[in-house]
């Protein structure tokens, strides 16, 4: 297990360093420049400092290894410094937004708790509505129950989030007039009125991640029941007489929860990056939109930043779901 | 001669046992009956509906009403028949959709296959594979389209240049479940003796591949496809959401909901058709992928 970890640890690196090039690279050709940037006052030799401040001159390749050192260096001994006080990263260059001017982790810093807040909330509603749907559908497979629980599943993940966004926002807010529209980031819970307030408009968003999440997590949680129902070990817990609830709640969904429990893990990325239009559509301030905004705003040090972000989150929460399957499953070993 | 009559029926041929068994996924007829009469209402309907065309004050006259007999789905803020863009978008939509999808099973048939036949191919193919399924997909998308949307409408205009750079843009993002699925079908079917016999008469890969190894992934392959149509049409309309899609005049579903979003305190109806048509599609696309995994699959059909 402890090899299969290195390797798997050490197969990333090239992994990233080739995404950290796309990334790159792909970003490096758009046609804006940060020059467009700067307001046309700005005198002609005071502009070309600028420019060379912010290093745009340099070939291609030299940017490349800047920005890397930048991020796996710079940025993270920036990090420790506020963290501890200390003063190592003084005077070294950071990561620079070409529309705040500001270094590019602190804006991000600031975008991630409301991210957090939402959308880690819609994906853990999303899991506790899936797990008991998944569950006793799987039990009374055929039933009633299990076919609305499959057109259910059909449709969430049918239906694009844009459009039930749109549409408990016409539904909630304007006729019934339960919620409010927009999400107030500036909100500070402080008392009970503001907590109440933090909730309503908590409550769109979250509803309507969480039900595209429920219904792919219930889908995955059905049929690993189902195949576990059918098993030997299960006839012999009940036939020893062992009452229906412990049979499946302990024997069945135990076993079942193996694989379900990395799909989670794999769907943990998405709370990062794939919540773009829910953020956008109910103005929550997070990463998200911070996003769209660098992409529009043609901010190309934020959009590769972030870019990478996911990409880093994607393949450790994949080496993560892989290595929690040998962990909780000991009929899987990777020697 | 000896006429025996066993009492059994003539065997079907597989085409008929497979619609057979597909008839039976209810969800699958449903999705093919609502999917026939979406790409009619699109590619048909124009022939039928055209309101005449209004001059500017008649326009003017007919900004923003609801639907009624003469427009059944109202008509927009600046007068148009909302009905005929919904079949002039549909048309667009329906074409993004099947149009990457036939990119992205392209490509991910051809890297599949080459992965799973040739030995030396397979570890850095697999490794590309991964390193796109690591990429964060809607930012690139979206970044690929705000980068070459202008310099590629210049060559080919506006409107082809949108449609262009949109399909092959999601085509070249989504190839590598079906790369992944034909890979480890060859790498089972090239064991096969079939194939050892073709080889042992000295039948070259290429005529291998594309006599015998072919015609044998085509059933998971077509189910990867139906599910591409379907997310092949949600990016589409994504993109077109966050208003980096096609441009206003060559409308698209997501693009007419993104401009119904302006609107929708007031006319909610602008927001939901556009809604309903893409959900209605990506449904009924979902339900037909559903059936014909359960038709092609033997060990489920004839049961």
């Amino acid at each position: 297990m402890l090899t299969y970890t290195l390797r798997r640890l050490l197969l990333a690196i090239p992994t990233l360093l080739l995404i950290s090039l796309v990334i790159f690279l792909l970003v490096d050709l758009a046609p804006g420049s940060p020059a467009s940037e700067i307001p046309l006052t700005v005198p002609p030799e005071v502009r070309a400092k600028i420019l060379e401040a912010l290093g745009v001159n340099e070939p291609v390749h030299i940017r490349y290894l800047l920005w890397l050192k930048q991020f796996f260096w710079v940025e993270p001994l920036n990090g420790f410094d506020a963290i501890f006080g200390t003063h190592y990263a003084e005077g070294m260059q950071r990561i620079i937004s070409y529309q705040s001017r500001s270094p590019v982790f602190p804006l991000i810093g600031e975008r991630l708790p409301q991210t957090l807040t939402v959308i880690g909330t819609a994906y853990l509603v999303g899991v506790l509505i899936a797990l008991p749907i998944g569950i006793y559908s799987a039990y009374r497979q055929y039933s009633l129950f299990d076919q609305f629980g499959t057109m259910f599943a059909m449709i969430g993940f049918s239906v694009p989030t844009f459009f039930t966004g749109t549409l408990f926002i016409i539904i909630f807010a304007v006729w019934l007039g339960w919620f409010p529209t927009k999400y107030n980031t500036t909100l500070v819970v402080t008392d009970w009125a503001s907590f109440k307030e933090q909730l309503r408009q908590m409550a769109m968003p979250v509803m309507v991640l969480g039900l595209a999440n429920a219904a792919a997590i219930s889908r995955y949680m059905r049929s690993s029941m189902l195949e576990n129902m059918s098993q030997d070990y299960v006839r012999t817990a009940r036939a020893k007489g062992m009452s229906e609830r412990t049979v499946v709640l302990k024997h069945v969904l135990r076993n079942s929860l193996i694989p379900v429990v990395t799909v989670i893990a794999l769907g943990i990325p998405s709370i990062f990056g794939g919540a773009i239009i829910t953020e956008n559509l109910f103005g929550v301030n997070g990463i998200g939109s911070a996003l769209i905004q660098a992409i529009r705003g043609n901010d190309l040090p934020m959009v590769q930043t972030l870019a990478f972000i996911f990409a880093i989150l994607i393949v450790t929460f994949n080496l993560i779901a892989d290595l929690l399957y040998g962990m909780l499953d000991p009929r899987i070993r990777y020697d | 001669m000896t006429d025996t009559d066993l009492g059994v029926p003539p065997p079907e041929s597989l085409r008929a046992a497979v619609w057979a068994q597909f008839r039976k996924h209810r969800g699958a007829v449903f999705g093919l009956v609502v999917l026939t009469l979406l790409i009619i209402f699109s590619v048909v309907g124009p022939l039928v509906w055209s309101p005449e065309k209004l001059s500017v004050v008649e326009a003017l006259k007919s900004k923003n009403l609801g639907p009624s007999l003469v427009h059944p789905m109202g008509t927009d803020q600046l007068g148009r028949d909302q009905m005929q863009r919904m079949m002039a978008a549909g048309r667009v939509s329906l074409a993004v959709g099947f149009v990457a999808m036939v990119i992205a099973i392209f490509l991910g048939t051809l890297i599949g296959v080459l992965a799973g036949y040739f030995k030396r191919l397979d570890g850095p193919l697999m490794r590309l594979t991964d390193m796109f399924l690591a990429l964060p997909l809607i930012p690139l998308l979206l970044v690929m389209v705000m980068l070459f949307r202008d310099r590629i409408a210049g060559v080919l205009g506006p409107e082809m240049g949108a449609f262009v750079l949109i399909v092959s843009a999601i085509g070249i993002t989504s190839w590598m479940q079906a790369a992944r699925i034909v890979r480890g079908e060859v790498l089972a079917l090239k064991e096969r003796e079939y194939v050892l016999a073709s080889r042992s008469i000295g039948a070259r890969p290429f005529r291998v591949i594309l006599r015998h190894i072919l015609p044998n992934v085509v059933s998971p392959v077509m189910v990867a496809a139906t599910l591409g149509v379907a997310e092949a049409i949600i990016t589409e309309s994504v993109l077109s959401f966050l208003g980096l899609g096609f441009p206003p005049d060559f409308p698209t579903w997501g693009r007419l909901l993104y401009e119904g979003l302006d609107y929708f305190q007031y006319y909610p109806e602008r927001v939901i058709f556009p809604g309903l048509a893409i959900s209605l599609t990506v449904l009924s696309v979902n339900y037909i992928g559903d059936g014909l995994r359960d038709a092609l699959d033997p060990r489920i059909r004839g049961r």
